[in-house]
């Protein structure tokens, strides 16, 4: 079924070639052809509500970014999955919806602060998630789960008190198992040694 | 702006008629609501500009628990990563873990046995009624009308009761996993529910009475903070904050999953889109949920609660693990390496008590996902604010804000 949907959608968009997907239809899109293409699914085809906007990071592989985005049809209900790769991988940058979509608006910003793409033509593209300081794109595959140490978003407070975003303590939570070393180092467990399998908890 | 207070007539209402538009321009106060603050519901900010009582223009700002789910998710497991689900919708965990076990199971294409798939819409539509009961109850708050919190909170109570005897927890309940559920319900399980549905809908009548009619309560909902259907579908709004518009889109009737197709619902859909009209929806939906578990529970099918077949997906029996060598090695690999899904894209979403709750999963097999983003439905609900706020009164935001039923907690993620 998905085939002759394809094959629907490619007579009138010579320049779509499919997607690999595990579920409904997908299709790769060039950049410079999203908003059109977007335009006639929207006006023409009924795929009128942008359900997410959202970008992966493919590390080394070139183009390193592709921006997904995923429409339903409220009429026909059928799904539909984009994949627009950025050519430019150091500064990404991708077309933006919100001339179509209301909704194109916060998560372009969601995408742009997490993922660091930049969306042409967005009105005002600013973060949403981190704050407006934060000098990083933490969803990149380049960036440590840990997080960075990064400067004090409030420059008064940070002269003063000297304060600065530390990265999370690596001991403690689900996420510190490293990959080398033997088991027994690699277990999560947390910072306070002062008591563990061996030694009893002191009593206060 | 079609949405004004000032457009939207709303008869002889003293404060809102045209004669109460001011004609003076003053200047413009800043106010800041949030983030800690009764009416955001959670950690919302809100950077508004007042002109006198009126809202001249609302930035919403989010953050405030942003927790890195995502970043999360792509460095454990997929199993591991069913705690996290709880905490999005906090106030239905037990929907959250199912909606993220089943974009799993779609990548991996893996088919639950019928008794898990009833396991699951039991806990999908009791997740709905505690959803709505609170919001409802505190929409009820944020209007004045304190007794309906009373009511509603006692109902939830009830049901939480019931969670923990499924899951062992009556808040994050991590129930599902990856192919089936954690454990099968407990003896007498099924009947305690009908009990709960059975004392649940004289209250909803209750509440019905207390607010449906309520002269106060709907002259403070009533054509306040109305969405156009147009708006709605733009803004991507989804659950009963779409319906409410008149846009009939429901997951469970128009995708339907989890054998959702054998049940005999409706789903409401309502007019104006207006602050009154998502109440409205709300209290349908429970009713509607408490005939969907009525039904499933009619007709519940025996068999296994986790799929057999799946054996490098779902963890063996703990009985089995200790006694047999297959098994031990079988659980693991599935403990220390993840269930085993095979490299794809997919993405799920579920008709959630707030909204569509989608899961965009990347895989380059193996055991943990190589990029998960959630679709949080708070997120898009949220998103209108900017539109639905400017040229209300200070005083229909806590009544707007409640009658969107968001949640912090899947919107900042």
């Amino acid at each position: 079924m998905a085939k002759s949907e394809f094959a629907h959608l490619k007579e009138r968009f010579d320049y779509l070639t499919e997607r690999e997907s595990a579920d409904h239809l997908a299709v790769n899109c060039p950049a410079d052809q999203l908003v059109e293409l977007c335009t006639a699914l929207r006006d023409e085809l009924g795929y009128d509500l942008l359900l997410d906007v959202t970008a992966v990071d493919w590390d080394a592989q070139s183009p390193r970014f592709t921006g997904i985005y995923h429409l339903l049809s409220t009429t026909k209900h059928e799904y539909l999955r984009i994949a627009v790769d950025c050519a430019d991988s150091i500064h990404p940058s991708l077309p933006s919806l919100c001339g179509l979509y209301a909704a194109a608006n916060w998560h372009e910003r969601e995408t742009y602060d997490l993922m660091g793409i930049h969306y042409e033509g967005h009105p005002d593209l600013r973060r949403i998630l981190m704050w407006d300081e934060y000098p990083y794109h933490p969803l990149r595959k380049d960036f440590p789960l840990a997080g960075i140490e990064t400067p004090f978003p409030a420059d008064d407070v940070a002269e003063s008190t000297n304060a600065k975003v530390l990265p999370a303590p690596m001991a403690g939570g689900p996420f510190v198992s490293s990959a080398d070393g033997p088991m027994s180092q690699t277990e999560p467990r947390a910072r306070d040694e002062s008591w563990n399998e061996q030694k009893e908890k002191p009593v206060e | 702006m079609a949405t004004t207070t000032k457009e939207i007539s709303i008869g002889d209402l003293g404060a809102r008629s045209s004669e109460a538009e001011p004609t003076l321009q003053g200047e413009t106060m800043a106010l800041n609501v949030g983030p800690s603050h009764p009416t955001t519901h959670g950690v919302l900010r809100l950077k508004m500009e007042l002109d006198g009582d009126i809202v001249k223009s609302c930035d919403p700002v989010l953050g405030y628990l942003h927790r890195g789910d995502e970043k999360i998710a792509e460095n454990m497991t997929y199993n591991q990563f069913v705690p996290y689900t709880d905490r999005l919708d906090y106030l239905a965990p037990l929907a959250n873990n199912v909606a993220y076990a089943m974009a799993v199971e779609k990548l991996a294409a893996l088919e639950v046995p019928d008794r898990c798939q009833a396991i699951r819409v039991l806990c999908c539509e009791l997740a709905r009624v505690s959803s709505h009961l609170l919001g409802i109850g505190v929409y009820g708050m944020d209007a004045g009308a304190w007794t309906v919190f009373m009511y509603t909170f006692t109902e939830r109570e009830k049901l939480y009761t019931l969670f923990e005897e499924l899951t062992g927890a009556r808040f994050t309940t991590s129930y599902t996993r990856i192919g089936g559920v954690a454990r099968d319900i407990p003896d007498g399980w099924l009947g305690r529910v009908l009990e709960f549905c059975k004392g649940v809908l004289p209250v909803l009548d209750q509440v019905d009475k207390l607010l449906t009619r309520n002269r106060i309560f709907m002259d403070r909902t009533v054509g306040v903070g109305a969405i156009s259907k147009e708006d709605a579908i733009s803004y991507g709004l989804t659950g009963p904050n779409l319906r409410a518009c008149g846009v009939d889109l429901d997951l469970r009737k128009d995708k339907p999953y989890l054998g959702y197709e054998k049940f005999d619902f409706e789903v409401p859909v309502g007019t104006t889109g207006d602050c009154y009209d998502r109440y409205l929806m709300r209290a349908e939906e429970v009713r509607q949920s408490v005939s969907i578990i009525r039904q499933c529970i009619d007709q519940f099918p025996e068999g296994s609660y986790y799929a057999e077949e799946a054996k490098k997906i779902f963890a063996p029996q703990k009985a089995k693990v200790l006694t047999s060598m297959e098994e031990l090695i079988q659980n693991f690999m599935i403990v220390t390496e993840g269930p085993q899904i095979p490299a794809g894209e997919v993405y799920f979403e579920a008709e959630n008590p707030k909204g569509a709750l989608g899961f965009f999963i990347v895989s380059k097999g193996g055991g943990v996902p190589y990029r998960l983003k959630i679709r949080g439905p708070s997120f898009c609900s949220l998103s209108i604010l900017e539109k639905l706020i400017p040229g209300h009164y200070m005083t229909d935001i806590t009544v707007i804000l409640g009658s969107l039923d968001f949640v912090m907690g899947e919107c900042d993620r």
